[in-house]
C-alpha cells in the first residue's frame, strides 16, 4: 500500500483542509498557523497538490483530536473561501431544512 | 408490552461501561479512530457529516411509554430536542456528542434500549409488522418468532462480523406489512393444507445497488424449528458469502450467484445436522418467551360507540382523520390509531421530544402505555377503545401528528439524506417537504388514494425507493443534484421493484415529475378507486414514460 505521505492529489484549483472535531463531530478546518477552526473563512487556502498534502499530513499527524481530515474545494470569487460544492456547503452551514426550535426550557438567557 | 429480564439489563448495563471505557481511551489519545471506529460502530455510533449519530433499535417496533419517554429525555438532554424514527424501525439522534455518548447510552439502558448491532457486519434489528398482536389477520403474534431470533442472534460470537449486515423480518399477517421481501431473511407465517401454521422462509432480498426480491427457499418450517434453521441459513451465508468486494457482500449477491436453489440446498445440508440439536425449540421455551409479552386487560366492548357515533357524524375533521388513522384491532370495541409523523412541510419520521413526551402520556391514558414505530416512520397507538378515538384525536391534533394522511401521497418515506448523512448523494428531506406542500390539498390526496413515495439520498435505498409506488433516488451529476424516478414497486405480499421512468431530472424538476406521474393517472386509471399502483400493473410504465418525456 502506498503510504499516505505518497499519495498524489489532484488539486485543480483552491482547497482547504477539514476534518470533524472528534469530541462533538463538529464541521472543522485547518488554519495557516496549524490550529483548527470552525469557520471556513479563517481556513488555509492552498492551490498546488504538494502544499495540499503538506497541509494534510499535519492535520492527520493529529488523530486524537479530529477524524477523517480530507482536502475540500473552496469557491474564492467573492474573496474570502466560501465552499467549493454542496457537500460542503451544508457542512459548512448545517441542514438545509428548518430544524425543530429549541424548546423554551433549553434556551438559556445569558445575564 | 415486552418485559426485559434481569439478564437483558445486566447485558446492556456491562455493555454501556464498556463503552464508556473506549471513550475515555479514545479522547485521550490511546486510541486511534481505525481502532475505536470499530467499536463505536458496535454500540449504533455512526459520524455524519455534522455530528455523531446514535442510531437506537426498537425490537419489534414496540415501544413502552416510559420508553418513549426516555427517548424524548435523550433528544432533549443531548441532542437538539428531536429524533428520527427510520425504516427500519429504528430511532437516530443526529447531534450527540461523542463525550455525551456514554451518558445518554446509560439512560436508555435503564429502559433496556441500546444501540447494539445497529450498525455494523452483525445481525441488526429484528423488524415486524407495527400492528404485531393486534392486528385482525394475523395468525398469532410475530414478535414471539422476532424475540426468539433476536435473543439467539444478540451478541452471538459466530455472528458478530460477517460478511455485510443482516436484516431480518418475521410476519405472520396475510397483508405484509413488514416489507418481508426487501429483506436478507424473511420468516413469513401462513397455514398448510391440514391447517398447521409454519414459516415460508424467504433469502436474498434487499435494495442497494443491486435490488433484488427475497426467494423462498422452504415453503413450510415447522414453526419449532425456526431457530437452526436461521442459524443454518446465517452459516452458509458466512461461509459463503463474499468477504473481498463490500458491494458484492450482502447475501442478496450469493442467492444470486449460486441460485436460490443450490442455496437452499446448501441451507438443508447444514439445517439437517443441527435440526434436532440445542436450537430445537421446545413448547416450554416458546410459551416463556410468549409469556413476557404482556397484553392489556381487554375489556368486553362492542363496536361503534355511540359517542364514536355522534362525534363521526358531527365533526368533519374528526371523520376525515379516522377513514386516514383508525385501523379494525382484532378485539370489537378496540382500535388501532396511526399517528402521522408526515405533517405538511415537515420531515418525515422526525419527532420532537415535546411530541415525544406528549405521545406517551396519551399512550398511558389511552393505549395501556404502549406505542408501535413502522417501517412507514410513523407511529401507532394499538390498544385504543373506540370510545376514546374523539378525544385522542382532539389531542394528536393539537401536538401536530393528526394529519390524515396515512398511506395517501403526502406520507412519504425518505431518508436523512445530505442533510445528515454523509454517504449521501443529494437531499432527500427537501423533495419530500415540497412534495407534502404541493399535495397539501386532502381531497386531492383522498381521490388519489393509497399512493407511497419514497426517497433515497444514494444507492443504499435507506429511503426504499425501489419499493416506493412511485420511487425517487438522489444521485450526483457534474456536483449537481439529480434524482431518478421510478414507479410500479411495491413492499407488501405483492412485492414488485419499480423502473425506470425516464433520465435523471434536476432537484427543481423533481416534484413537477411527480405531478405529471399523478396526472397521468387520474387520466389512466380505469375508474376512481383504482389505485395508482394497481393501474401501473395493468397498463405497465410506458403510458407514464411517454407523459412524462413529453413535458420534460
Ligand atoms: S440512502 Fe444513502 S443518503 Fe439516505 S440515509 Fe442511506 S446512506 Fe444516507
Amino acid at each position: 500500500m502506498t503510504s499516505p505521505l505518497h499519495q498524489k492529489i489532484k488539486v485543480t484549483g483552491p482547497v482547504v483542509v477539514t476534518a470533524n472535531r472528534l469530541t462533538d463531530g463538529a464541521v472543522i478546518y485547518r488554519t495557516a498557523s496549524g490550529q483548527w477552526t470552525t469557520e471556513l473563512p479563517g481556513a488555509a487556502v492552498v492551490t498546488t497538490s504538494d502544499a495540499a498534502m503538506a497541509l494534510l499530513t499535519a492535520a492527520r499527524a493529529e488523530g486524537v483530536r479530529v477524524v477523517d481530515a480530507y482536502v475540500a474545494p473552496v469557491d474564492l470569487s467573492h474573496g474570502k473561501p466560501r465552499p467549493g460544492n454542496l457537500r460542503e456547503r451544508i457542512r459548512a452551514a448545517g441542514p438545509t431544512i428548518r430544524l425543530p426550535a429549541p424548546e423554551a426550557a433549553n434556551v438559556h438567557v445569558c445575564a | 408490552m415486552y418485559v426485559h429480564d434481569a439478564f437483558d439489563r445486566r447485558l446492556i448495563a456491562e455493555r454501556v461501561e464498556e463503552f464508556r471505557d473506549q471513550v475515555r481511551r479514545r479522547l485521550s489519545g490511546e486510541l486511534n479512530e481505525d481502532e475505536f471506529k470499530l467499536l463505536r460502530l458496535l454500540n449504533g455510533v455512526y459520524l455524519q457529516l455534522h455530528a455523531y449519530m446514535l442510531r437506537i433499535g426498537i425490537p419489534y417496533g414496540t415501544l413502552s411509554s416510559a420508553q418513549l419517554r426516555m427517548l424524548a429525555h435523550v433528544a432533549r438532554r443531548y441532542d437538539r430536542g428531536y429524533g428520527h424514527f427510520t425504516t427500519r424501525q429504528n430511532i437516530q439522534f443526529h447531534w450527540i456528542k461523542l463525550e455525551d455518548l456514554p451518558d445518554a447510552m446509560a439512560d436508555l439502558a435503564r429502559v433496556g434500549l441500546h444501540g447494539i448491532q445497529t450498525s455494523g457486519n452483525s445481525v441488526r434489528n429484528v423488524t415486524t409488522d407495527q400492528w404485531a398482536g393486534v392486528a385482525p389477520d394475523e395468525i398469532e403474534d410475530p414478535r414471539v418468532w422476532a424475540e426468539v431470533v433476536r435473543q439467539h442472534v444478540t451478541l452471538h460470537p459466530e455472528f458478530t462480523f460477517m460478511p455485510r449486515k443482516f436484516k431480518i423480518a418475521v410476519g405472520t399477517a396475510a397483508h405484509d406489512r413488514a416489507a418481508l421481501r426487501i429483506h436478507d431473511l424473511a420468516l413469513r407465517l401462513h397455514r398448510n393444507e391440514a391447517g398447521e401454521a409454519g414459516f415460508e422462509v424467504m433469502v436474498g432480498g434487499g435494495l442497494g445497488r443491486t435490488p433484488f426480491l427475497a426467494k423462498t427457499i422452504k415453503q413450510f418450517l415447522p414453526k419449532h424449528d425456526v431457530l437452526s434453521y436461521v442459524e443454518a441459513v446465517l452459516r452458509t451465508y458466512n461461509q459463503f458469502g463474499r468477504r473481498d468486494n463490500a458491494w458484492k457482500a450482502r447475501i442478496k449477491i450469493l442467492v444470486h450467484d449460486l441460485g436460490a436453489e443450490a442455496f437452499g440446498r446448501e441451507v438443508e445440508q447444514e439445517w439437517q445436522s443441527i435440526k434436532d440439536g440445542a436450537l430445537a425449540l421446545d413448547d416450554a421455551a416458546v410459551a416463556e418467551i410468549a409469556a413476557r409479552f404482556r397484553y392489556p386487560d381487554y375489556e368486553r366492548l362492542a363496536d361503534d360507540p355511540v359517542e364514536l357515533k355522534e362525534a363521526r357524524a358531527g365533526d368533519r375533521r374528526f371523520e376525515t382523520w379516522h377513514r386516514s388513522a383508525v385501523a379494525r384491532h382484532r378485539l370489537p370495541g378496540y382500535a388501532i390509531v396511526t399517528l402521522s409523523l408526515k405533517a405538511e412541510g415537515e420531515t418525515p419520521g422526525d419527532a420532537t421530544a415535546a411530541q415525544m413526551d406528549a405521545i406517551a402520556d396519551l399512550a398511558d391514558r389511552y393505549s395501556s402505555g404502549e406505542i408501535r414505530v413502522g417501517h412507514e416512520q410513523n407511529l401507532a397507538l394499538p390498544h385504543v377503545r373506540q370510545q376514546d378515538l374523539y378525544p385522542l384525536w382532539r389531542a394528536l391534533d393539537a401536538i401536530g401528528v393528526a394529519t390524515p394522511n396515512v398511506g395517501l401521497v403526502s406520507d412519504i418515506i425518505a431518508c436523512p439524506g445530505l442533510d445528515y448523512c454523509s454517504l449521501a448523494n443529494a437531499r432527500s428531506i427537501p423533495i419530500a417537504q415540497d412534495l407534502s406542500r404541493r399535495f397539501r390539498d386532502g381531497d386531492l390526496a383522498r381521490d388519489l388514494g393509497r399512493l407511497h413515495i419514497n426517497i433515497s439520498g444514494c444507492i443504499n435505498a435507506c429511503g426504499h425507493h425501489h419499493v416506493g409506488h412511485i420511487g425517487i433516488l438522489g444521485v450526483e451529476k457534474n456536483g449537481e443534484e439529480y434524482y431518478q424516478v421510478t414507479i410500479g414497486g411495491r413492499a407488501d405480499e405483492e412485492a414488485e421493484l419499480g423502473q425506470l421512468i425516464g433520465p435523471a431530472v434536476p432537484y427543481g424538476e423533481v416534484a413537477n415529475v411527480v405531478e405529471d406521474i399523478v396526472a397521468a393517472y387520474v387520466e389512466l386509471r380505469e375508474r376512481p378507486g383504482e389505485i395508482f399502483i394497481d393501474t401501473v400493473k395493468r397498463i405497465g410504465i410506458e403510458p407514464f414514460k411517454e407523459r412524462v418525456h413529453a413535458t420534460h
